[in-house]
């Protein structure tokens, strides 16, 4: 036996047979068998044009560094997708070109939010910008780098100029007009393309593992059903407060308050579940709100917590809709919609 | 997990690191007790860390019980033995009574045979000792208060091949630079954490400054002072002089080429695609590759042509490690299976071989030559240092897809690398056992030397900080631990515990010997404590940060910025440790530099001697002056 070690040949022969063997196995083989056997899911669009150069812009300041793209299948990564990320979500990244590899950017630390879906939470371009150039001006706590070099000073607007309102706090002795580069502009076509694409009928979704169990249920049949025993300030801040802030008073020039709002404390709650539900955009002075709760699924009760507690916070003062009114109103939108 | 692996390592702990842990284990209970009480319904989630932290918070009172039953079972003994002892005095005392005169007298004058000493004068006389000729040296005639004690100096050794040393001192050099300059990026990345708005620099924004900081550090920093101890070592224990100079300096030329480069692309947005630890893009890792097949070749030939029969386990463990890495990094950059999650797959083989076959095996070699040479001692045992070298090969190639549990890639993969993962105890307890082995009976050597201490604490986070990395491998502690800084935290305990501490060790054993210059004991040990003390700061708070922010996602319900706010406070204290292990390195550059720097002092001897050979001076004849 002590021949075989002293013989240098034989022993780093052996030593490197058996890792290049084992890495054979466990990286090379599935590595190929995973690149080979998926493929995009049916109704999954490609990147535009403008996605693929957005996407070159994530990977160049490195955004993987703390956003990952994928929902994991367990139940606390519910609130990053409708389900849990699959092979074939992944299928149609490719070399990126002759020096860069793929980039799957899957990412392995979570320091700010997952992004896989964040296409369908976040979809208003307003929102994205500013929130691009100064984080803090969107969420007040934020850690996130501000990306000022992708965007540019101008004192006239020139056509196809997209100028982002940003509060003066944040200005730092810009005069001009902030208006955004295509860096910018591909950057946020990028993220607006993240979304989870629908499984085929056939197909059926794997499973959230590790589920919680639902919140007091008893307490909650018992109190009648009003709010389900949810938790209407934490729905709010996460599905609410990045543009209208945590104290209700939006941001000038681009969300619009909800303290005192005549629509959040009117008395008859359809425009306001309408658009909670199904987005608007009326008022050429503020951004475009998406349809944030058709995105995210949002359930007659989690509505029905969300108004409430913007109907009763920052000194409002309007009734308590209870669930059985907001399902009623919800299945009166669908009714009309698909009319 | 964790916790019960950190009870299996208190033996062998110092009661500082003891402390630390029972108040880090402490922490993690309490603020699992609240967050039950907070929510009922996550305790089925709660159970399994809970569970175990009760666990573990029961045995340190049965270890403590232990402890003190063997204490009693002690005194108990000791007492019966006394008894016995009594018992056999008495018959003793009756024995003496039976003899008689002619007996006793034969005794007394045994005794007196056995007492008598030599006066001490025999060979002086009655004259005073005098030292005309100066036989002792060195003597402190000055009984000061001594605030730093005294370590033992390095040993003067036969000389080393300047030639090999220059190359060495390069290597160890440039090491020290990517050092201080790779912390200080992550010092400055640090920073952003608490600080976002410091700057708005393109070059300088956090998301392309934090891989110049970790490929900085792997690259620069340890492959390039692993490189230049390796160089002192494979010619060594080989017995033999290194087979090609030049070959060395090409690897020290290339590698430091691709940190350069490297570096300058991360800052101004050029990367490979977002891989941890393969951001450089391939023409710029393909120098450091280049580099390590010189490298390669010229260890193989010097171990070819080696003078001794055995090739020293030193020598498998590093040799192995520049094969296996050019291996890893052709894995990684053919471009022929990185397609959708084959690049996923890829990713979690890389970044972790990178990890465990490069610099750990490597470190080891090292280890299991300067470890024995400090302690003056062979290691403990060939066949520890063989098992571990095996199993190493046979569980790390396993366990990358442990940084992708729970995601798109197979379940069954996942699962080999969470068995490989369990299965990392065997060469972690046999090397530990192996290196403390060696250290036995030679303790008092660690206060007393000071570079044994590097190495101690090298070994302990090897045994801690790899073990840790099995615990967070399991499934259900991935679900709280994913994604949060406590990955972070186990990155640091490991790179910078193990391989950079080992490091050090090597770095103040060789360089003295090279160069001929100490550095000063005081900023050695201020060097070491701050690094220490520094890296605790660093990474208790983000383990127990981590710990709470991913308890506070698993409760899930609130919004995800409550998150961040939650870590605000861990991240300060990880800027404090830090700055502590930041200022350190540039503790470390200024003992490089007292050690490499040539001093100037002038030896009269030598002086008169060269200054007489140059026949510049006239000679004074003093036997005819007089």
């Amino acid at each position: 036996m002590m021949e075989f070690f002293n013989n240098h040949k034989k022993l780093y022969l052996t030593a490197l047979g058996l890792f290049v063997g084992l890495t054979i196995l466990v990286a090379i083989m599935p590595a190929i068998n995973n690149q080979n056997n998926n493929s995009p899911l049916p109704n999954a669009e490609a990147l535009s044009e403008e996605a693929i150069q957005g996407k070159a812009v994530y990977v160049s300041n490195g955004c993987v560094a703390c956003h990952t793209q994928q929902v994991r299948n367990i139940e606390m990564d519910k609130v990053w997708g409708r389900r849990p990320s699959i092979a074939a979500d992944y299928a149609d990244n490719h070399r990126t070109d002759f020096w860069r590899n793929t980039a799957t950017l899957m990412g392995t630390e979570r320091t700010g939010p997952d992004l896989a879906n964040v296409g369908s939470r976040q979809p208003s371009a307003a929102w994205n910008l500013l929130h691009l150039y100064q984080p803090r001006a969107v969420v007040g706590q934020s850690i996130m780098p501000a990306y000022p070099w992708l965007f540019e000073e101008k004192d006239e607007l020139e056509e196809g100029d997209v100028e982002i309102t940003v509060p003066d706090e944040f200005r730092k002795g810009v005069k001009g007009k902030i208006v955004a580069t295509e860096d910018a502009m591909h950057l946020v076509a990028y993220l607006q393309s993240l979304k989870q694409v629908d499984l085929p009928e056939a197909m059926p979704a794997p499973e959230f593992l590790y589920k919680r169990q639902p919140k007091n249920i008893a307490d909650a049949a018992a109190g009648g059903g009003e709010d389900m025993g949810l938790d209407g300030a934490a729905l709010y801040a996460a599905n609410c407060q990045s543009c209208h802030q945590a104290n209700g008073e939006g941001l000038k020039g681009a969300f619009p308050p909800l303290k005192g709002s005549p629509v959040v404390t009117d008395d008859n709650p359809e425009l306001l579940i309408n658009i909670v539900m199904n987005g608007y955009d009326p008022r050429p002075e503020y951004a475009t709100m998406p349809a944030v709760g058709a995105n995210s699924n949002l359930s007659a009760a989690e509505v029905a917590a969300i108004i409430n507690h913007e109907r009763t916070s920052w000194g409002n003062n309007a009734r308590k809709v209870p669930v059985a009114e907001v399902q009623k109103i919800i299945d009166m939108l669908k009714q009309t919609a698909k009319k | 997990m964790k916790a019960i692996s950190h009870t299996r390592t208190w033996p062998l702990l110092p009661p500082l690191r003891r402390a630390l842990f029972v108040a880090l284990l402490c922490l993690a209970a309490t603020t699992a007790a609240s967050a039950q009480a907070d929510n009922v319904t996550t305790e089925s989630l709660m159970s399994m860390p809970g569970i175990i932290i009760t666990i573990t918070l029961l045995v340190i009172p049965l270890v403590a019980a232990l402890f003190l039953v063997v204490v009693k079972a002690n005194a108990l003994f000791k007492n019966i033995q006394a008894r016995k002892d009594t018992d056999e005095a008495t018959c003793f005392a009756a024995y003496l009574k039976t003899l008689n005169e002619e007996q006793l007298e034969e005794l007394n004058k045994h005794r007196e045979h056995r007492e008598y000493h030599l006066s001490g004068q025999e060979l002086s006389g009655p004259f005073s000792p005098e030292d005309d000729k100066g036989l002792l040296s060195g003597i402190n005639e000055q009984a000061n208060i001594r605030f730093i004690e005294a370590k033992r100096h390095a040993l003067k050794r036969p000389g080393i091949d300047p030639k090999l040393s220059r190359l060495i001192l390069w290597f160890l050099g440039t090491a020290t630079f990517w050092l201080v300059f790779g912390t200080s990026v992550g010092e400055y990345v640090g920073i952003k954490f608490v600080a976002p708005d410091a700057d708005h620099l393109s070059w300088l924004s956090f998301g392309r400054l934090r891989p110049v900081h970790t490929n900085a550090v792997f690259w620069g920093w340890s492959s390039l002072a692993m490189l230049g101890l390796g160089y002192y070592v494979v010619p060594r224990v080989s017995n033999i002089q290194i087979h090609s100079l030049k070959a060395g300096w090409w690897t020290l030329v290339l590698i430091n080429a691709a940190v350069v480069f490297g570096t300058i692309s991360l800052m101004a947005g050029i990367n490979n695609g977002g891989g941890e630890y393969r951001e450089y893009i391939w023409p710029i890792q393909l120098l450091f590759g280049i580099g390590l097949i010189i490298t390669l070749f010229n260890f193989l030939r010097t171990v070819a042509h080696r003078k001794t029969r055995e090739i020293y386990v030193s020598n498998w463990y590093i040799i192995a490690a520049i094969m296996f890495t050019i291996v890893i990094s052709l894995v990684a950059y053919i471009p022929y299976w990185q397609n959708g999650l084959g690049e996923t797959v890829v990713q979690g083989y890389y970044m972790h071989q990178g990890v465990g076959m490069w610099f750990m095996l490597f470190t080891l070699g090292l280890v299991y030559y300067y470890l024995p040479q400090q302690l003056n001692k062979p290691i403990y045992s060939y066949s520890l240092g063989i098992l571990a070298f095996w199993s190493q090969i046979l569980f790390y190639t396993l366990i990358g897809s442990h940084h992708f549990v729970f995601s798109a890639i197979p379940w069954s993969l996942q699962t080999v690398a969470i068995v490989g993962s369990a299965g990392m105890a065997i060469p972690v307890i046999s090397g530990t056992t192996n290196f403390l082995m060696t250290f036995k009976g030679s303790w008092h050597k660690v206060s007393g030397s000071y570079t044994l201490p590097f190495f101690l604490v090298g070994i302990i986070f090897y045994f801690t900080g790899s073990l840790q990395g099995t615990a967070e491998a399991f499934r259900s502690t991935n679900l709280i631990w994913h994604f949060t800084d406590f990955t972070v935290a186990h990155s640091h305990l490991t790179m910078y515990g193990i391989i950079a501490f080992f490091l050090w060790g090597g770095i103040y054993a060789i360089v003295p010997r090279l160069t001929g210059q100490e550095p000063p004991l005081i900023t050695v040990g201020i060097h070491f404590w701050m690094a220490f003390v520094g890296m605790m700061f660093y990474t208790i708070p983000l383990m127990l940060g981590g710990t709470l922010r991913g308890l506070f996602w698993l409760e899930g319900g609130k919004a995800f910025i409550d998150s961040v706010v939650l870590m605000a406070p861990y991240w300060l204290w990880r800027a404090i440790g830090g700055s502590l292990m930041w200022t350190s390195h540039l503790i470390f550059a200024f003992n490089m530099y007292r050690m490499i720097n040539p001093r100037k002092t002038v030896n009269i001897n030598d002086t008169a001697i060269r200054q007489l050979n140059d026949g510049e001076y006239e000679l004074v004849d003093f036997a005819n002056e007089k």
